[in-house]
């Protein structure tokens, strides 16, 4: 750690800080399932369209399931941990289980259009807002 | 069975050290469990949103320290809206006993997992003892 770049730091504290500031907003508690559930997701705004990303370690692709309807995101899968046999556990902090939230956009999404990414345990969903919910300009004439 | 019960959410826990960061950016502890089986002491970590190539595992005498990187470039351009947790580097670090072989220590990760697995040294690995 010799050579110290000011600027990328920065962008993560901004992002910290950024984050930090939404931790108690209550955006998303109108859903079906709101804050408090498992996993739990930061939504992002590119543009018009939304990014939902949560923190999904040790899950596989096939063990999530995406639905999308109307302006509602549905995550749900099962996490599981797995051992061998003759192991004996000498500390446990991983949770294993199953879940399943609907989160409630305040736009609609264009479902045709989603696309969901799992990487490194970081699951990305990318929501377009659908064509006919965007604000039209109106001239003032 | 564990696979029936309903995952709950945990706060991450922030990393607590007496040393000081040079870096103004977060680290957090990640879960980990720790298994032993008749031949190894494995280790499994969460940290979600690390890539290969940011995880440095370093054994400096009998410390075993992990530091995991994330790569924030994927969060330019967007701009948060709601948030339920925070993003940040995970550090964390073990100390070995003298029963762990330190010239046999692997590593894989895997969506977001990693486990380290110690090969224990031949003389801790139980064995049967012939009676003549």
């Amino acid at each position: 750690m010799a050579v110290l770049l000011p600027d990328p730091f920065e962008a993560l504290f901004r992002l910290q800080q950024g984050l930090d500031a939404f931790r108690t907003s209550d955006w998303l508690q109108s859903g079906p399932s709101g804050a408090g559930s498992y996993p739990p997701l930061n939504v992002f705004r590119k543009d018009d369209d939304f990014v939902v990303i949560a923190e999904v370690p040790g899950i596989n692709k096939s063990a999530l399931e995406i639905e999308v309807k109307g302006s509602t995101l549905r995550i749900a899968g099962t996490k599981s941990v797995n051992y061998s046999e003759d192991a004996s556990l000498h500390r446990r902090e991983r949770l294993a289980g199953r879940f399943d939230r609907a989160v409630t956009l305040p736009v609609v999404i264009d479902a045709d259009n989603v696309r969901a990414e799992s990487r490194d345990g970081i699951l990305v969903v990318l929501l377009p807002r659908a064509e006919r919910d965007k604000p039209k300009s109106v001239r003032v004439e | 069975m564990a696979d029936q019960q309903e995952l709950t959410v945990r706060d991450k826990k922030e990393l607590v050290t007496k040393e000081e960061k040079t870096v103004p950016a977060r680290y957090y502890v990640p879960n980990t469990d720790i298994y032993e089986t008749p031949d190894a002491l494995t280790l499994v970590m969460e940290i979600p949103g690390v890539e290969k190539k940011d995880i440095s595992v370093e054994l400096e005498n009998d410390r075993l320290r992990v530091e995991a990187r994330i790569d924030f470039s994927k969060y330019e351009g967007i701009e948060p809206v709601y948030t339920e947790y925070n993003v940040g580097h995970y550090a964390r670090a073990f100390t070995l006993s003298n029963k762990i072989d330190k010239e046999n220590i692997s590593a894989q990760v895997e969506d977001g997992v990693l486990t380290l697995t110690l090969s224990k040294v031949k003389e801790a690995q139980p064995r049967r003892i012939t009676i003549s």
